[in-house]
Protein backbone atom coordinates (compact mmCIF):
# COMPACT_ATOMS: atom_id res chain seq x y z
CA UNK A 1 0.00 0.00 0.00
CA UNK A 2 1.22 3.39 -0.98
CA UNK A 3 -0.04 6.19 1.33
CA UNK A 4 0.31 9.95 0.18
CA UNK A 5 0.40 12.73 3.32
CA UNK A 6 -0.18 16.05 2.08
CA UNK A 7 2.22 16.31 -0.66
CA UNK A 8 3.60 19.45 -1.93
CA UNK A 9 5.25 20.57 -5.17
CA UNK A 10 6.41 23.75 -6.76
CA UNK A 11 8.63 24.65 -9.77
CA UNK A 12 9.76 28.32 -8.78
CA UNK A 13 6.28 30.51 -8.33
CA UNK A 14 4.26 27.99 -9.69
CA UNK A 15 2.83 25.38 -7.13
CA UNK A 16 1.86 22.74 -9.08
CA UNK A 17 1.18 19.99 -6.30
CA UNK A 18 -1.24 21.95 -3.86
CA UNK A 19 -1.54 19.50 -0.74
CA UNK A 20 -2.58 15.94 -2.21
CA UNK A 21 -3.66 13.19 0.31
CA UNK A 22 -5.01 9.45 -0.85
CA UNK A 23 -3.88 5.87 -0.31
CA UNK A 24 -3.44 3.45 -2.68
CA UNK A 25 -3.97 0.11 -2.18
CA UNK A 26 -2.29 -3.44 -3.04
CA UNK A 27 -3.89 -5.80 -5.67
CA UNK A 28 -5.84 -2.62 -7.07
CA UNK A 29 -5.41 -0.44 -10.29
CA UNK A 30 -5.57 2.50 -9.37
CA UNK A 31 -6.07 4.98 -12.07
CA UNK A 32 -4.60 8.90 -11.65
CA UNK A 33 -6.91 11.33 -13.97
CA UNK A 34 -7.37 14.77 -14.98
CA UNK A 35 -7.01 17.11 -17.52
CA UNK A 36 -3.55 18.13 -19.21
CA UNK A 37 -1.72 20.80 -16.53
CA UNK A 38 -3.59 18.97 -13.60
CA UNK A 39 -0.34 17.75 -11.91
CA UNK A 40 -0.87 13.64 -12.73
CA UNK A 41 2.69 13.72 -14.24
CA UNK A 42 4.24 15.63 -11.37
CA UNK A 43 2.23 13.64 -9.12
CA UNK A 44 3.79 10.63 -10.13
CA UNK A 45 6.98 11.48 -10.71
CA UNK A 46 6.91 12.39 -6.64
CA UNK A 47 5.42 8.74 -6.64
CA UNK A 48 8.29 7.22 -7.86
CA UNK A 49 10.62 9.39 -6.55
CA UNK A 50 11.95 11.64 -9.50
CA UNK A 51 10.60 14.95 -7.82
CA UNK A 52 11.15 15.19 -4.14
CA UNK A 53 7.91 16.99 -2.81
CA UNK A 54 8.43 20.22 -0.70
CA UNK A 55 6.01 19.30 2.05
CA UNK A 56 4.34 16.06 2.90
CA UNK A 57 5.47 12.62 3.29
CA UNK A 58 4.79 8.75 1.29
CA UNK A 59 4.65 5.66 3.02
CA UNK A 60 5.42 2.45 0.76
CA UNK A 61 3.97 -0.01 2.89
CA UNK A 62 4.65 2.09 6.03
CA UNK A 63 7.97 2.91 5.67
CA UNK A 64 7.86 7.14 5.03
CA UNK A 65 10.33 8.31 1.55
CA UNK A 66 11.77 11.34 4.14
CA UNK A 67 12.91 9.12 6.77
CA UNK A 68 14.98 6.75 4.13
CA UNK A 69 18.63 6.79 3.30
CA UNK A 70 20.40 6.66 0.31
CA UNK A 71 20.71 2.43 0.63
CA UNK A 72 16.92 2.34 1.59
CA UNK A 73 15.63 4.60 -0.80
CA UNK A 74 17.91 2.30 -3.61
CA UNK A 75 16.21 -0.56 -2.06
CA UNK A 76 13.00 1.06 -3.09
CA UNK A 77 13.54 1.54 -6.22
CA UNK A 78 14.23 -2.50 -6.35
CA UNK A 79 10.52 -2.65 -5.66
CA UNK A 80 9.25 -0.40 -7.98
CA UNK A 81 8.78 -1.09 -11.85
CA UNK A 82 7.63 1.67 -14.28
CA UNK A 83 5.90 1.88 -17.65
CA UNK A 84 6.43 4.97 -19.42
CA UNK A 85 4.42 7.04 -21.85
CA UNK A 86 7.31 6.74 -24.63
CA UNK A 87 8.39 3.29 -23.20
CA UNK A 88 11.75 4.63 -22.16
CA UNK A 89 13.51 1.43 -23.93
CA UNK A 90 16.83 1.38 -24.49
CA UNK A 91 17.12 1.28 -28.16
CA UNK A 92 20.86 -0.20 -28.68
CA UNK A 93 19.47 -3.38 -26.78
CA UNK A 94 17.57 -5.66 -27.94
CA UNK A 95 13.83 -6.72 -26.08
CA UNK A 96 15.72 -9.55 -24.24
CA UNK A 97 18.49 -7.60 -23.33
CA UNK A 98 15.65 -4.85 -22.35
CA UNK A 99 14.22 -6.69 -19.89
CA UNK A 100 17.05 -9.05 -18.47
CA UNK A 101 18.67 -5.27 -17.58
CA UNK A 102 17.37 -5.09 -14.74
CA UNK A 103 18.55 -8.43 -13.89
CA UNK A 104 21.86 -8.28 -14.93
CA UNK A 105 22.11 -5.17 -12.98
CA UNK A 106 21.06 -5.99 -9.38
CA UNK A 107 20.48 -10.13 -9.22
CA UNK A 108 23.01 -12.95 -8.62
CA UNK A 109 21.34 -14.84 -11.04
CA UNK A 110 22.88 -16.96 -13.53
CA UNK A 111 22.75 -16.35 -16.92
CA UNK A 112 20.05 -19.56 -17.09
CA UNK A 113 17.72 -18.12 -14.37
CA UNK A 114 17.81 -14.91 -15.94
CA UNK A 115 17.25 -16.09 -19.49
CA UNK A 116 14.25 -18.10 -18.02
CA UNK A 117 12.60 -15.43 -16.16
CA UNK A 118 13.07 -13.13 -19.01
CA UNK A 119 11.23 -15.70 -21.01
CA UNK A 120 9.04 -16.36 -18.73
CA UNK A 121 8.09 -11.98 -18.15
CA UNK A 122 7.84 -12.19 -22.02
CA UNK A 123 5.76 -14.86 -22.44
CA UNK A 124 3.26 -13.57 -19.72
CA UNK A 125 2.98 -10.27 -22.00
CA UNK A 126 2.11 -12.26 -24.75
CA UNK A 127 5.30 -11.63 -26.46
CA UNK A 128 7.02 -14.51 -27.81
CA UNK A 129 10.19 -15.11 -30.92
CA UNK A 130 10.84 -11.20 -30.24
CA UNK A 131 13.55 -12.06 -27.94
CA UNK A 132 16.43 -10.67 -30.72
CA UNK A 133 14.51 -7.82 -31.53
CA UNK A 134 15.15 -3.79 -31.42
CA UNK A 135 12.94 -1.40 -30.50
CA UNK A 136 12.94 -0.02 -33.51
CA UNK A 137 12.14 -3.15 -35.52
CA UNK A 138 8.51 -3.59 -33.15
CA UNK A 139 4.90 -2.50 -32.88
CA UNK A 140 4.40 0.70 -30.99
CA UNK A 141 1.68 -2.42 -28.52
CA UNK A 142 4.64 -4.69 -28.86
CA UNK A 143 6.90 -2.20 -27.07
CA UNK A 144 4.45 -1.47 -24.34
CA UNK A 145 4.28 -5.20 -23.31
CA UNK A 146 8.31 -5.05 -23.69
CA UNK A 147 8.20 -1.94 -21.35
CA UNK A 148 5.79 -4.26 -18.65
CA UNK A 149 7.88 -6.97 -19.12
CA UNK A 150 10.89 -5.16 -18.00
CA UNK A 151 8.51 -3.23 -15.26
CA UNK A 152 7.75 -6.79 -13.56
CA UNK A 153 11.04 -8.56 -14.02
CA UNK A 154 12.18 -7.93 -10.89
CA UNK A 155 8.80 -8.50 -9.24
CA UNK A 156 8.04 -5.14 -8.27
CA UNK A 157 5.94 -4.13 -5.55
CA UNK A 158 4.72 -1.45 -7.15
CA UNK A 159 4.11 -0.72 -10.60
CA UNK A 160 3.68 2.36 -11.94
CA UNK A 161 2.24 3.21 -15.60
CA UNK A 162 2.40 6.65 -17.20
CA UNK A 163 -0.14 6.77 -19.75
CA UNK A 164 0.14 3.17 -21.08
CA UNK A 165 -2.64 3.60 -23.63
CA UNK A 166 -1.01 6.45 -25.77
CA UNK A 167 -0.63 6.05 -29.31
CA UNK A 168 -2.22 2.80 -29.26
CA UNK A 169 -5.54 2.14 -31.28
CA UNK A 170 -8.38 1.19 -29.47
CA UNK A 171 -8.32 -2.54 -29.27
CA UNK A 172 -4.61 -2.81 -28.42
CA UNK A 173 -4.95 -0.08 -25.55
CA UNK A 174 -7.98 -2.51 -24.26
CA UNK A 175 -5.41 -5.53 -24.63
CA UNK A 176 -2.92 -3.26 -22.62
CA UNK A 177 -5.27 -2.71 -20.09
CA UNK A 178 -6.42 -6.01 -19.57
CA UNK A 179 -2.61 -7.17 -18.96
CA UNK A 180 -1.46 -4.56 -16.44
CA UNK A 181 -5.33 -5.17 -14.36
CA UNK A 182 -4.16 -9.31 -14.41
CA UNK A 183 -0.63 -8.76 -13.62
CA UNK A 184 -1.59 -6.37 -10.60
CA UNK A 185 -4.22 -9.06 -9.39
CA UNK A 186 -1.67 -11.95 -9.99
CA UNK A 187 1.27 -10.71 -8.65
CA UNK A 188 -0.49 -8.51 -5.72
CA UNK A 189 1.10 -5.29 -6.71
CA UNK A 190 -0.17 -1.81 -6.05
CA UNK A 191 -0.18 -0.33 -9.23
CA UNK A 192 -1.02 3.02 -10.30
CA UNK A 193 -1.93 4.41 -13.67
CA UNK A 194 -1.60 7.58 -14.95
CA UNK A 195 -4.41 8.44 -17.97
CA UNK A 196 -7.06 10.27 -19.24
CA UNK A 197 -8.22 7.27 -21.64
CA UNK A 198 -11.81 7.00 -20.19
CA UNK A 199 -11.83 3.32 -21.92
CA UNK A 200 -9.46 2.44 -19.02
CA UNK A 201 -11.31 4.37 -16.51
CA UNK A 202 -14.33 2.46 -17.17
CA UNK A 203 -12.25 -0.93 -17.58
CA UNK A 204 -9.85 -1.09 -15.07
CA UNK A 205 -10.38 1.40 -12.37
CA UNK A 206 -10.59 -0.30 -9.07
CA UNK A 207 -9.69 3.60 -7.56
CA UNK A 208 -9.98 6.66 -9.18
CA UNK A 209 -8.32 9.87 -8.27
CA UNK A 210 -9.21 13.19 -9.99
CA UNK A 211 -6.64 15.73 -10.02
CA UNK A 212 -7.85 19.41 -10.72
CA UNK A 213 -5.25 22.16 -10.56
CA UNK A 214 -2.72 20.40 -8.09
CA UNK A 215 -5.85 19.31 -5.56
CA UNK A 216 -7.41 15.95 -5.73
CA UNK A 217 -10.97 17.19 -6.79
CA UNK A 218 -13.12 14.05 -6.27
CA UNK A 219 -12.22 9.91 -5.49
CA UNK A 220 -13.88 6.64 -5.95
CA UNK A 221 -14.74 3.69 -8.21
CA UNK A 222 -15.50 3.84 -12.03
CA UNK A 223 -19.01 2.67 -10.57
CA UNK A 224 -18.98 5.95 -8.76
CA UNK A 225 -18.01 7.76 -11.84
CA UNK A 226 -21.03 7.13 -14.08
CA UNK A 227 -23.07 8.35 -11.07
CA UNK A 228 -20.92 11.37 -10.27
CA UNK A 229 -23.03 14.93 -11.16
CA UNK A 230 -22.44 17.11 -8.53
CA UNK A 231 -18.89 17.69 -8.94
CA UNK A 232 -18.65 20.14 -12.35
CA UNK A 233 -14.88 19.78 -13.09
CA UNK A 234 -15.32 15.89 -13.30
CA UNK A 235 -18.75 15.79 -14.89
CA UNK A 236 -17.07 18.04 -17.85
CA UNK A 237 -13.60 15.99 -17.95
CA UNK A 238 -15.45 12.38 -17.92
CA UNK A 239 -18.10 13.23 -20.51
CA UNK A 240 -16.38 15.67 -22.64
CA UNK A 241 -17.86 14.13 -25.44
CA UNK A 242 -20.89 13.86 -26.82
CA UNK A 243 -20.73 10.27 -27.47
CA UNK A 244 -19.99 9.71 -23.54
CA UNK A 245 -22.92 11.93 -22.05
CA UNK A 246 -25.17 9.85 -24.31
CA UNK A 247 -24.03 6.78 -23.27
CA UNK A 248 -24.05 7.94 -19.74
CA UNK A 249 -28.06 9.27 -20.33
CA UNK A 250 -28.98 5.66 -21.50
CA UNK A 251 -27.56 3.94 -18.97
CA UNK A 252 -29.64 5.99 -16.35
CA UNK A 253 -32.90 5.52 -18.22
CA UNK A 254 -32.55 1.97 -18.74
CA UNK A 255 -32.01 1.62 -14.85
CA UNK B 1 24.68 33.54 -12.93
CA UNK B 2 23.99 30.59 -15.07
CA UNK B 3 27.58 30.09 -15.81
CA UNK B 4 28.10 29.86 -12.37
CA UNK B 5 25.03 27.23 -11.87
CA UNK B 6 26.46 25.40 -14.62
CA UNK B 7 29.79 25.22 -13.05
CA UNK B 8 28.48 24.04 -9.62
CA UNK B 9 25.99 21.49 -11.54
CA UNK B 10 29.02 19.91 -13.76
CA UNK B 11 31.24 19.32 -10.44
CA UNK B 12 28.03 17.88 -8.37
CA UNK B 13 27.77 15.69 -11.48
CA UNK B 14 31.40 15.05 -11.28
CA UNK B 15 31.22 14.53 -7.38
CA UNK B 16 28.13 11.93 -7.63
CA UNK B 17 29.59 9.27 -9.92
CA UNK B 18 31.89 8.53 -6.98
CA UNK B 19 29.85 5.78 -5.85
CA UNK B 20 29.99 2.00 -5.35
CA UNK B 21 28.80 0.83 -8.07
CA UNK B 22 26.16 -1.36 -8.71
CA UNK B 23 27.46 -4.08 -10.80
CA UNK B 24 31.05 -3.36 -11.58
CA UNK B 25 30.97 -6.07 -14.41
CA UNK B 26 28.06 -4.28 -15.86
CA UNK B 27 30.48 -0.88 -15.54
CA UNK B 28 33.24 -2.45 -16.92
CA UNK B 29 31.53 -3.81 -19.92
CA UNK B 30 30.09 -0.85 -20.60
CA UNK B 31 33.85 1.42 -20.60
CA UNK B 32 34.95 -1.37 -22.55
CA UNK B 33 32.57 -0.93 -25.00
CA UNK B 34 33.23 3.42 -24.43
CA UNK B 35 36.96 2.14 -25.37
CA UNK B 36 35.82 0.38 -28.38
CA UNK B 37 33.48 3.15 -29.54
CA UNK B 38 35.23 5.88 -29.42
CA UNK B 39 38.60 4.43 -30.27
CA UNK B 40 37.53 2.31 -32.96
CA UNK B 41 35.28 5.12 -33.96
CA UNK B 42 37.50 7.40 -34.84
CA UNK B 43 40.71 5.54 -35.68
CA UNK B 44 40.73 6.51 -39.52
CA UNK B 45 39.81 10.19 -39.08
CA UNK B 46 42.42 10.76 -36.97
CA UNK B 47 45.09 8.53 -38.96
CA UNK B 48 43.90 10.59 -41.99
CA UNK B 49 44.15 14.23 -40.22
CA UNK B 50 47.64 13.50 -38.22
CA UNK B 51 49.47 12.19 -41.25
CA UNK B 52 48.47 14.56 -43.31
CA UNK B 53 49.14 17.69 -40.05
CA UNK B 54 52.91 15.91 -40.28
CA UNK B 55 53.11 16.18 -43.94
CA UNK B 56 52.37 19.97 -43.64
CA UNK B 57 54.71 20.40 -41.07
CA UNK B 58 57.49 19.33 -42.82
CA UNK B 59 56.88 21.16 -46.08
CA UNK B 60 56.15 24.45 -44.69
CA UNK B 61 59.05 24.10 -42.35
CA UNK B 62 61.15 22.58 -45.23
CA UNK B 63 59.91 26.12 -47.40
CA UNK B 64 60.94 28.38 -44.62
CA UNK B 65 64.49 26.72 -43.85
CA UNK B 66 65.09 25.95 -47.16
CA UNK B 67 65.01 30.36 -47.85
CA UNK B 68 66.96 31.16 -44.47
CA UNK B 69 70.05 28.58 -45.43
CA UNK B 70 71.16 28.28 -42.01
CA UNK B 71 69.90 25.17 -40.56
CA UNK B 72 71.22 21.56 -41.92
CA UNK B 73 67.71 20.15 -43.23
CA UNK B 74 68.37 16.94 -41.00
CA UNK B 75 66.72 19.22 -38.27
CA UNK B 76 63.39 18.61 -39.91
CA UNK B 77 62.87 15.24 -38.25
CA UNK B 78 63.66 17.33 -34.64
CA UNK B 79 61.42 19.88 -35.64
CA UNK B 80 58.76 17.14 -36.84
CA UNK B 81 58.65 15.08 -33.62
CA UNK B 82 58.60 17.17 -31.48
CA UNK B 83 55.80 19.91 -32.61
CA UNK B 84 53.46 16.59 -33.74
CA UNK B 85 54.47 15.78 -29.67
CA UNK B 86 54.18 19.07 -27.87
CA UNK B 87 51.93 20.09 -30.00
CA UNK B 88 50.24 19.25 -32.96
CA UNK B 89 49.19 15.76 -32.03
CA UNK B 90 47.70 16.32 -28.81
CA UNK B 91 45.63 19.57 -29.70
CA UNK B 92 44.43 18.91 -33.05
CA UNK B 93 43.39 14.83 -32.43
CA UNK B 94 41.52 16.55 -28.83
CA UNK B 95 40.14 19.05 -31.12
CA UNK B 96 38.83 16.46 -33.66
CA UNK B 97 37.32 14.11 -31.09
CA UNK B 98 35.95 16.84 -29.19
CA UNK B 99 33.88 17.64 -32.27
CA UNK B 100 33.14 13.68 -33.22
CA UNK B 101 33.03 11.99 -29.78
CA UNK B 102 31.98 15.07 -28.22
CA UNK B 103 28.92 15.77 -30.06
CA UNK B 104 27.71 11.87 -30.37
CA UNK B 105 28.15 11.73 -26.29
CA UNK B 106 26.41 14.54 -25.90
CA UNK B 107 23.60 13.98 -28.34
CA UNK B 108 23.39 10.10 -26.96
CA UNK B 109 22.72 11.33 -23.57
CA UNK B 110 20.39 13.94 -24.76
CA UNK B 111 18.26 11.59 -26.39
CA UNK B 112 18.17 9.37 -23.49
CA UNK B 113 17.06 12.20 -21.58
CA UNK B 114 14.42 13.55 -23.69
CA UNK B 115 13.02 9.81 -24.45
CA UNK B 116 12.75 9.15 -20.36
CA UNK B 117 15.50 6.37 -20.67
CA UNK B 118 17.79 8.19 -17.86
CA UNK B 119 14.51 8.40 -15.86
CA UNK B 120 14.19 4.53 -16.61
CA UNK B 121 17.57 3.85 -15.40
CA UNK B 122 17.30 6.32 -12.32
CA UNK B 123 13.82 4.15 -11.11
CA UNK B 124 15.61 0.85 -11.10
CA UNK B 125 18.23 2.40 -8.76
CA UNK B 126 20.85 3.10 -11.30
CA UNK B 127 23.16 5.97 -10.12
CA UNK B 128 22.47 7.29 -13.35
CA UNK B 129 26.06 9.15 -13.35
CA UNK B 130 28.10 7.07 -12.49
CA UNK B 131 26.64 3.96 -14.99
CA UNK B 132 26.27 6.88 -18.03
CA UNK B 133 28.95 9.42 -17.10
CA UNK B 134 31.77 7.61 -15.38
CA UNK B 135 32.46 4.51 -18.40
CA UNK B 136 32.51 7.42 -21.05
CA UNK B 137 34.86 9.36 -19.35
CA UNK B 138 37.16 6.45 -18.16
CA UNK B 139 36.87 4.80 -21.56
CA UNK B 140 37.68 8.00 -22.70
CA UNK B 141 41.25 8.33 -20.19
CA UNK B 142 42.26 4.75 -21.94
CA UNK B 143 41.80 5.02 -25.35
CA UNK B 144 42.60 8.55 -26.18
CA UNK B 145 46.41 8.73 -24.99
CA UNK B 146 46.37 5.63 -27.45
CA UNK B 147 45.15 7.40 -30.68
CA UNK B 148 47.17 10.40 -30.17
CA UNK B 149 50.26 8.09 -29.89
CA UNK B 150 49.33 6.95 -32.89
CA UNK B 151 48.80 10.22 -34.31
CA UNK B 152 52.40 11.35 -33.30
CA UNK B 153 53.97 8.24 -34.82
CA UNK B 154 51.65 8.62 -38.72
CA UNK B 155 52.29 12.46 -38.35
CA UNK B 156 56.08 11.51 -38.45
CA UNK B 157 55.48 9.18 -41.32
CA UNK B 158 53.62 11.78 -43.21
CA UNK B 159 56.34 14.13 -42.24
CA UNK B 160 59.09 11.28 -43.96
CA UNK B 161 56.77 10.73 -46.84
CA UNK B 162 55.96 14.36 -47.84
CA UNK B 163 59.81 15.65 -46.96
CA UNK B 164 61.68 12.80 -49.38
CA UNK B 165 59.19 12.89 -52.26
CA UNK B 166 58.72 16.83 -52.03
CA UNK B 167 62.92 16.36 -52.28
CA UNK B 168 63.89 19.08 -49.13
CA UNK B 169 65.73 16.03 -47.60
CA UNK B 170 66.89 12.28 -47.55
CA UNK B 171 65.32 9.76 -45.72
CA UNK B 172 68.67 9.41 -43.60
CA UNK B 173 68.52 12.83 -42.81
CA UNK B 174 65.14 12.79 -41.49
CA UNK B 175 65.51 9.75 -39.36
CA UNK B 176 69.00 11.46 -38.00
CA UNK B 177 67.15 14.34 -36.88
CA UNK B 178 64.84 11.90 -35.36
CA UNK B 179 67.08 10.38 -33.15
CA UNK B 180 68.52 13.33 -32.17
CA UNK B 181 68.20 14.92 -28.75
CA UNK B 182 65.03 13.30 -27.63
CA UNK B 183 63.47 14.59 -24.44
CA UNK B 184 61.18 12.06 -22.45
CA UNK B 185 60.05 15.18 -20.97
CA UNK B 186 58.14 16.14 -23.84
CA UNK B 187 56.29 13.11 -24.01
CA UNK B 188 55.36 12.77 -20.49
CA UNK B 189 54.17 16.53 -21.08
CA UNK B 190 52.35 15.05 -24.10
CA UNK B 191 50.48 12.35 -22.08
CA UNK B 192 49.14 14.59 -19.01
CA UNK B 193 47.81 16.42 -22.22
CA UNK B 194 45.92 13.46 -23.52
CA UNK B 195 44.50 12.70 -20.25
CA UNK B 196 43.46 16.15 -19.22
CA UNK B 197 41.91 16.84 -22.84
CA UNK B 198 40.09 13.39 -22.85
CA UNK B 199 38.52 14.11 -19.77
CA UNK B 200 37.78 17.51 -20.77
CA UNK B 201 35.90 16.26 -24.02
CA UNK B 202 34.09 13.82 -22.38
CA UNK B 203 32.89 15.10 -18.97
CA UNK B 204 32.12 18.38 -20.91
CA UNK B 205 29.75 16.67 -23.48
CA UNK B 206 28.28 14.13 -21.06
CA UNK B 207 27.14 17.39 -18.63
CA UNK B 208 25.38 19.18 -22.19
CA UNK B 209 23.61 15.85 -22.48
CA UNK B 210 22.97 14.78 -19.47
CA UNK B 211 21.10 17.93 -18.51
CA UNK B 212 19.25 18.39 -21.51
CA UNK B 213 15.80 19.80 -21.51
CA UNK B 214 13.03 19.81 -24.23
CA UNK B 215 12.98 17.68 -26.95
CA UNK B 216 15.38 17.40 -30.79
CA UNK B 217 16.17 20.76 -31.08
CA UNK B 218 17.88 21.35 -27.67
CA UNK B 219 19.36 18.10 -28.28
CA UNK B 220 21.09 19.35 -31.27
CA UNK B 221 21.88 22.82 -29.29
CA UNK B 222 23.47 20.81 -26.19
CA UNK B 223 25.35 18.93 -29.23
CA UNK B 224 27.06 22.14 -30.32
CA UNK B 225 27.64 23.50 -26.79
CA UNK B 226 29.06 20.20 -26.32
CA UNK B 227 31.94 20.89 -29.02
CA UNK B 228 31.82 24.69 -28.36
CA UNK B 229 32.84 24.63 -24.66
CA UNK B 230 35.27 21.73 -24.73
CA UNK B 231 37.07 23.36 -28.13
CA UNK B 232 37.35 26.64 -25.40
CA UNK B 233 38.30 24.74 -22.61
CA UNK B 234 41.38 22.41 -24.65
CA UNK B 235 42.65 25.62 -25.99
CA UNK B 236 42.88 27.26 -22.59
CA UNK B 237 44.56 23.72 -20.73
CA UNK B 238 46.66 23.64 -23.18
CA UNK B 239 48.49 27.02 -22.86
CA UNK B 240 48.44 26.38 -18.89
CA UNK B 241 50.03 22.99 -19.62
CA UNK B 242 52.17 23.85 -21.85
CA UNK B 243 53.02 27.74 -19.48
CA UNK B 244 53.25 25.29 -16.31
CA UNK B 245 55.15 22.60 -17.63
CA UNK B 246 57.31 24.36 -20.10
Amino acid sequence: MIEVQNIKKRFGDQEVLKGISTEFQNGKCNLIIGSSGAGKTVFLKCLVGLFTPEEGDILYDGRPIRKMGVKEKKNLRNEMGMLFQGNALFDSLTVEENVRFPLDMFSEMSDEEKLERVNFCLSRVNLVNANKKFPGEISGGMMKRVGIARAIVMNPKYLFCDEPNSGLDPKTALVIDELIQEITQEFDMTTIVNTHDMNSVMGIGDKVTFLHQGLKHWEGTKEDVMEETDNKELYEFIFASDFLKQLREAAIQSK
Amino acid sequence: MTFLNDIGKYFLMLGSMFTRPENVKMYAKETLRQVYQIGIGSFLIIAIVSTFVGAVTAVQFSYQLLDIGLIPMWWMGIIVRDSLILEMAPTITALLLAGKVGSNIASELGSMRVTEQIDALEIMGVNTTAYLVGPKIMGAMIIIPFLIIMAVFLGIIGGLLAGTMGGFYSMDEYVRGLQDGHENYYVIVMLIKCYVFAFIITSIACFQGYFVKGGALEIGNASTRAVVNSSIVIIVANFLIAFLLL
